[in-house]
């Protein structure tokens, strides 16, 4: 197969969200097959892909050779290829999806070219082979995130989480592009392969390094959504639940986890950013999944789990464990994106009703959506043999084996995650119908509950050797091996399965039967008072900055500038002006008398 | 007694020195004008001067003398342009002396 | 040149010129001014310059000094006459050019190349209307066609100026 071929699977995407956006907005009907065929284009293409050989092609874009070069190229690897998989196969299922779930949207053809726009953009990430370009379709990746977001504009909070999202994304977004002039600086290129090429023969400075690759954690911190900037996240389901479910789940978070895999080479470089890189993670994973068990917003709850495994995948890639990082993050994209569609089932079927505790019973009223989603909740939990066990496993196999304390954190947030997911569990689909719109729910129709069945498969196989090992490639495979036989690897996983237990068991006490929260706790309620904390800081540091910006422009720039030069103007002319006195022949003596004494200057003294 | 570029250059300097008092101390607007040619044509003979005194190749200098020839013309057509104000002028104010004209000050 | 027709020639022009700024009478200033270039153009003669000396005689004798005639009788300008003595003006002048030939007197005194003589040429009649004009027209032939175009502004203005309702 041509080393071009990957580019047509850019060119899909692109393609239908022009012909969208220009031709066919007025037309609902053909917009989404447009889209949906571009997708299963892309899919079918990438498992071409997929089984094709390694390679890489680009064209020169900026090209001031030997100063600077910066091509647009894509590159096809082990890391590629699993990406490609996740992102064209979530996507497909969920452009399936949208078509039942967006069907009564009036705005369905603004909202398919959008997908398709981003389906172009993470598209991009995945492919490119150098940060210029990575950074440009990340940013791409942004913007549509922030369209897909604010796909119900004139819903006021839709709009105000677009925004959240779009400038939380813009603050990580300029750490990365400092990290990414640091590097090229540093190694003169930006290409991925030539970097590695070049890393053993440059001895850079530790604090540098250190700098460098912590600037660029920053872009994940933004895109993957880890502390402090997770706040966008549970904000952006305002949006559409299939774009939750494929952006803000399954692969652009997952962006920052991927690209940081990609550029793992550069993360070794530093032991300091690679602890801190850890502890972000942890962290994440914890206080997340702290805030999602006092949620009452199905989404909200999913989103913050999502945060709780993002922080799991940054951990394991600060531990020097690419391999189980994107294990984890292949998995998690299958049943995340399950949960979330599940969840939209649900949404539709109860007409936009999103708190779980006015759900409960509907293990009858939909047995589609209920089977599958029992599958994704049981891989999400790391139920033994569901696909999350395994992936959860790998991650903390490498916590244990490099920072126990680390893997404390992580196995309490394995008990946590656990404990909330079987909360909303018990709470939505058992018990009591206790809603109008509960009692009437029903299945979707084929197209929404189809992509559900494949994904609630995907979720229980996932984890399976077979499919993993030929996912992820032989490399990232091999590590996970290596691994696995350091030791430690039984513990670890009867712990994990105990922790397990004690959560879900928990969880399952607790919750059964309950018509209302049996505990609360503000706190982790109101999500550790981030959004608050946020808002103070951000007015007070306004108020100050406008304060001091406000006495600047009043002494400084209108006292002393703006007044002060008109007013030395006005003097100068003032006294000036007595010299026209209007008389050529004292001009003219003024004159001579300036030349006699010019000469007497330049000649005689 | 042998004549030296000296010689010139004080005629010259004297003719200058008195086109400049004419134009300080007369007071017709036309008078004034021609201090101002005096002023002009003492450049011109420094010029000549020079240009005889730093032979190139046995020869004057002929670049002064070109640069004399363009002084005459442009002197010509600003005696034209001159003439035509002091017309236009005496036609406003009825007068060519200059301390009549004494509008532009503040 | 002789020094004796030089010191004639001289003294010539240095008198005429006094002339025009000490006549009262504008028509005597201005043929003064005639006698005073006249003598000029006999300079240029003794340092060798024939074409520059034929065009003073015919821009500045003829042409220019035409115009100051005419246009001193289209005004119809007499005799100024005396008015009280402006003190602070002939001071001031007579002050400024006093100083400036002072000035001159010392530089050319102090300057040593000035004191020789001027130098023999290669041949004693050179065509120098030939030279001028190959200098013109070969080096200078920009400044001339732009020197050109001054002279038809220079007409356009006058007319311009001269028209008597400007619109």
């Amino acid at each position: 197969m041509d080393a071009r071929f990957p580019w047509f699977i850019l060119l899909a995407p692109l393609i239908s969200a022009v012909l969208i956006q220009l031709f066919t907005r007025q037309s609902r009907g053909l917009s989404a097959t447009i889209s949906v065929a571009s997708v299963c284009f892309t899919l079918l293409a990438s498992l071409f892909v997929f089984a094709g050989p390694d390679g890489s092609s680009e064209i020169p874009w900026l090209d001031f050779r030997p100063a600077f070069y910066v091509p647009i190229g894509v590159t096809v690897d082990a890391l590629s290829k699993v990406m490609l998989l996740v992102v064209t196969g979530v996507g497909a299922l969920v452009h399936i999806y949208s078509l039942v779930y967006m069907h009564e949207d009036e705005s369905e053809a603004r909202f398919f070219g959008n997908l398709s726009l981003f389906m172009f953009s993470m598209l991009g990430i995945v492919l490119a082979n150098n940060f210029a370009m990575m950074f440009i379709f990340w940013e791409l990746v942004g913007v549509s995130s922030y369209l897909l977001i604010g796909h119900w504009f004139t819903r006021d909070s839709a709009a105000k989480a677009a925004n959240k999202a779009f400038l939380a994304n813009r603050i990580g977004d300029f750490g990365f592009m400092l990290g990414i002039l640091m590097v090229w600086t540093a190694f003169g290129t930006v290409v991925f392969s030539e970097m590695e090429a070049v890393r053993d023969q440059l001895s850079l400075p530790a604090v540098f390094s250190t700098i460098a690759v912590l600037l660029i954690f920053c872009g994940a911190v933004g895109k993957s959504a880890q502390l402090p900037l997770h706040v966008w996240l549970p904000d952006a389901m305002e949006g559409p639940t299939p774009v939750s479910a494929l952006i803000h789940a399954a692969t652009m978070v997952a962006a920052g986890v991927y690209m940081l895999a990609r550029v793992s080479f550069l993360i070794e470089l530093s032991a300091t950013a690679q602890l801190i890189i850890a502890w972000v993670g942890i962290l994440t994973a914890v206080m997340a999944a702290l805030m999602a068990t006092q949620q009452d917003d199905i989404k909200r709850i999913l989103a913050y789990s999502t945060l709780s495994q993002l922080g799991y995948m940054i951990c394991a890639i600060g531990l020097a464990s690419p391999g189980a990082a994107m294990f984890h993050l292949f998995t998690h994209a299958f049943f995340k994106a399950l949960l979330f569609l599940g969840a939209g089932a649900i949404i539709h079927a109860l007409h936009h009703e999103q708190d779980i505790w006015r759900m409960g019973g509907l293990s009858k009223k939909m047995k589609w959506t209920f089977l599958t989603f029992t599958a994704g909740y049981l891989a999400l939990i790391g139920t033994p043999f569901f696909s999350g066990f395994f992936s959860k496993d790998a991650i903390l196999l490498a916590a244990w084996q490099q920072n126990k304390l680390i893997f404390l954190l992580g196995l309490a947030t394995a008990f946590l995650t656990a404990f909330y997911m079987t909360r909303l569990f018990v709470v939505t689909f058992l018990g009591q119908t206790r809603s109008d719109a509960a009692s009437h729910a029903h299945d979707g129709p084929a197209r929404m509950t189809v992509p559900l069945i494949i994904l609630a498969v995907l979720s229980v196989v996932a984890g399976y050797g077979f499919i993993s090992n030929a996912a992820l490639g032989h490399d990232l495979a091999q590590q996970l091996h290596l691994a696995h036989d350091a030791g430690g690897a039984i513990l670890v996983m009867i712990l994990a399965t105990v922790a397990f237990i004690v959560g879900a068991g928990g969880g399952w006490v607790l919750y059964k039967g309950q018509t209302k929260d049996p505990i609360l706790i503000p706190l982790f309620k109101n999500k550790f008072y981030f959004d608050e904390l946020y808002a103070a800081l951000i007015a007070g540091t306004q108020d100050l900055l406008a304060t001091i910006a406000r006495y600047i422009d009043q002494w400084f720039i209108d006292g002393l500038l703006v007044r002060g030069l008109s007013g030395a103007t006005w003097a100068t002319g003032f006294a000036l002006r007595f010299l026209q006195f209007g008389n050529l022949q004292g001009y003219a003596f003024l004159f001579g008398l300036g030349v006699v004494a010019t000469i007497y200057l330049l000649v005689f003294r | 007694m042998t004549l030296t570029l000296n010689h010139y250059l004080l005629v010259s300097g004297l003719l200058f020195a008195i086109g400049f008092a004419g134009v300080m101390l007369r007071r017709n607007i036309i008078i004034i004008f021609m201090c101002l040619e005096l002023m002009l044509n003492a450049a011109n003979l420094s010029l000549v001067a020079f240009s005889r005194f730093n032979l190139v190749n046995g020869l004057p200098n002929y670049n002064a003398q070109v640069l004399v020839f363009f002084i005459i013309t442009v002197a010509a057509a600003e005696v034209a342009v001159g003439l035509a104000i002091i017309v236009a002028l005496y036609r406003a104010r009825q007068t060519t002396h200059v301390e009549d004209i004494n509008s532009l000050k503040f | 040149m002789s020094p004796i027709l030089f010191y004639f020639f001289a003294a010539l022009t240095v008198v005429f010129a006094l002339a025009v700024v000490a006549n009262r009478n504008p028509v005597a200033s201005a043929l003064s001014l005639v006698v005073s270039f006249l003598g000029l153009a006999a300079l240029f003669v003794g340092l060798d310059a024939y074409f520059i000396a034929v065009i003073q005689v015919l821009v500045y004798a003829g042409a220019v000094m035409v115009l100051f005639l005419f246009i001193i009788m289209l005004l119809n300008i007499r005799a100024e006459e005396r008015r009280k003595l402006n003190l602070p003006a002939y001071a001031g002048g007579g002050l400024v050019a006093v100083a400036f030939v002072t000035q001159l007197w010392f530089v050319l005194q102090k300057f040593e190349a000035g004191k020789s003589a001027f130098p023999a040429m290669a041949e004693t009649n050179v065509d120098d209307v030939r030279h001028v004009g190959n200098t013109l027209f070969a080096t200078f032939n920009l400044p001339f066609q732009v020197i050109g175009v001054l002279i038809l502004v220079a007409t356009i203005g006058v007319i311009v100026l001269s028209k008597r309702e400007l619109k």
